[in-house]
């Protein structure tokens, strides 16, 4: 008996028994789908805001139409867009070399939400960092610190405490949003459930999964509030 | 895909008046869920201001867990579950085949998560109102529910309009999951279209251009009526418009 089977022994149902290995290994699926892309995102987010921030006005023009078309738009839409209209390509990405990419219902997945949630979190750290004070720039200037190390030094670490909530917001609209993924083919939390609940018709495997997707969302929870605790000890609490 | 935009017009073997039909959808069944949705939202952030502890207990609970499970399970377990248990107790008194209107359970589903989302910007709003206010309705000898209508309410809306025109985005795009439960919205009809035509790529982004241009309208909408609820506060914290 492997660990995933224990579960469904305990809570003697059925249905969990049958598909608990299943439901585990959607569980994996769909932490890998959030945690790659969400960290990608953020890299890419924090790019875009500087971009949009400090860049020529043609570059910040374009992150903004980048941000309102991708947060214009439902996330199922965008993957459709990608899986099947982007796969609609198919002679184009042989030819490139891309195909097997564009194959894998995971890899499109993982591009629609590092895309999505790229442009949510742009606009995150767009506004942490305009909400700092113009004069900490002025003065890391004026103590002769570089642009780009006033930046790293002075106006990021402040603008992080203020975008920390958000951002875990965000990995948390994230994770329940990574469900589309089940809607092309892909088996994670709830394409697993989806699975169990169409072959036994028993609705309890969707209470499981909300129990499953609820832990998650609170362990985020409690570490971001652990991490704030943390982060903005200095800071005098009003 | 430009040789085929005649697939998505309005002649012969288009998809024009289904798209248009689709969107029809999509807004109705977002603007059903809004005043359901924001109605709920109210009444569980009262629970949760109030002094009641089994009311605040719920008002956790429901928050909570509505929040935290993806609206796509929660769409499921009110289409296929209310679906069985309506069912099986039909069943119980000899009546057969019930079965939920698709768009009854979306709005239900969305109107659910909505609420759990909007009562926390109704908490907000209403920790915002000052406690004279009610105590100065009590002194004119306003009853409790006439302080609430007349007094707290009005003064709400200001505060709470931004988050709520969040909530109203949010829901917009979240409507395309009831496509799911084969509701013909813009998302069902792109599939369809895509699939008949092979065209999935036009149909699809086609989809996309109007969920923007509904979310477009939207953001305009939000900020003129934002600018007109605040206009007796445009000079407040040194802001100007």
């Amino acid at each position: 008996m492997r660990w995933c089977d224990h579960p469904g022994f305990w809570l003697g149902s059925e249905v969990l028994q049958n598909y608990g290995c299943r439901m585990a290994a959607g569980l994996g699926i769909t932490l890998q789908l959030v945690v790659i892309s969400v960290s990608l995102g953020c890299i890419i987010g924090l790019g875009l805001a500087l971009v949009r921030l400090y860049g020529p006005r043609w570059a910040g023009v374009m992150v903004g139409s980048y941000t309102t078309l991708f947060r214009g738009t439902p996330l199922l839409c965008q993957l459709f867009l990608v899986y099947y209209g982007l796969g609609q390509l198919r002679p184009f990405w042989q030819d490139v070399g891309l195909w097997w990419f564009f194959r894998e219902p995971f890899y499109c997945a993982l591009v629609t939400f590092t895309i999505n949630t790229a442009a949510y979190q742009a606009e995150v750290l767009r506004g942490a960092i305009q909400s700092i004070a113009r004069g900490q720039f002025e003065g890391a200037l004026a103590l002769g610190l570089h642009r780009w190390a006033a930046l790293r030094h002075v106006i990021l670490p402040q603008a992080m405490i203020v975008a920390l909530r958000p951002l875990g917001n965000e990995l948390i609209v994230m994770i329940k949003s990574s469900s589309v993924a089940s809607l092309v083919t892909l088996f994670d939390l709830m394409g697993a459930t989806r699975l169990a609940f169409s072959r036994s018709f028993d609705l309890s495997i969707y209470l499981y999964a909300a129990i499953l997707y609820l832990a998650m969302v609170e362990i985020i929870r409690r570490l971001w509030d652990l991490m704030e605790k943390r982060l903005t000890r200095h800071v005098v609490m009003r | 895909m430009f040789s085929n935009l005649h697939l998505i017009g309005f002649g012969d073997g288009g998809w024009g008046w289904a798209l248009l039909q689709g969107a029809g959808v999509t807004i109705s069944i977002a603007l059903a869920t809004l005043p359901f949705g924001l109605a709920l939202g109210l009444a569980i952030a009262l629970m949760a201001r109030s002094g009641n502890p089994v009311a605040r207990w719920f008002a956790t609970v429901y928050t909570t867990v509505f929040r935290g499970i993806p609206e796509l399970l929660t769409l499921y377990i009110i289409y296929f579950g209310v679906q069985i248990l309506v069912q099986r107790g039909l069943e119980g008194i000899g009546i057969k085949g019930f079965s939920i209107h698709p768009f009854v359970a979306g709005m239900v589903a969305l109107g659910i998560v909505l609420a759990a989302f909007s009562s926390e910007v109704w908490v907000g709003a209403l920790n915002s109102i000052h406690k004279g206010q009610r105590e100065a309705g009590a002194a004119l000898g306003l009853s409790k529910a006439q302080i609430f209508r007349l007094v707290v309410l009005p003064q709400l809306m200001r505060v709470a309009l931004p988050g709520l025109g969040n909530n109203w985005m949010v829901l917009l795009k979240e409507t395309s999951l009831v496509s799911v439960i084969t509701l013909q919205d813009i998302m069902f009809i792109a599939q369809r279209g895509s699939s008949n035509t092979k065209e999935p790529l036009l149909f699809f982004a086609t989809a996309a251009i109007i969920y923007l241009a509904f979310s477009l309208v939207s953001w305009w909408f939000f900020e003129r009526l934002e600018r007109r609820s605040s206009r007796g506060h445009a000079a407040f914290g040194g802001q100007t418009r």
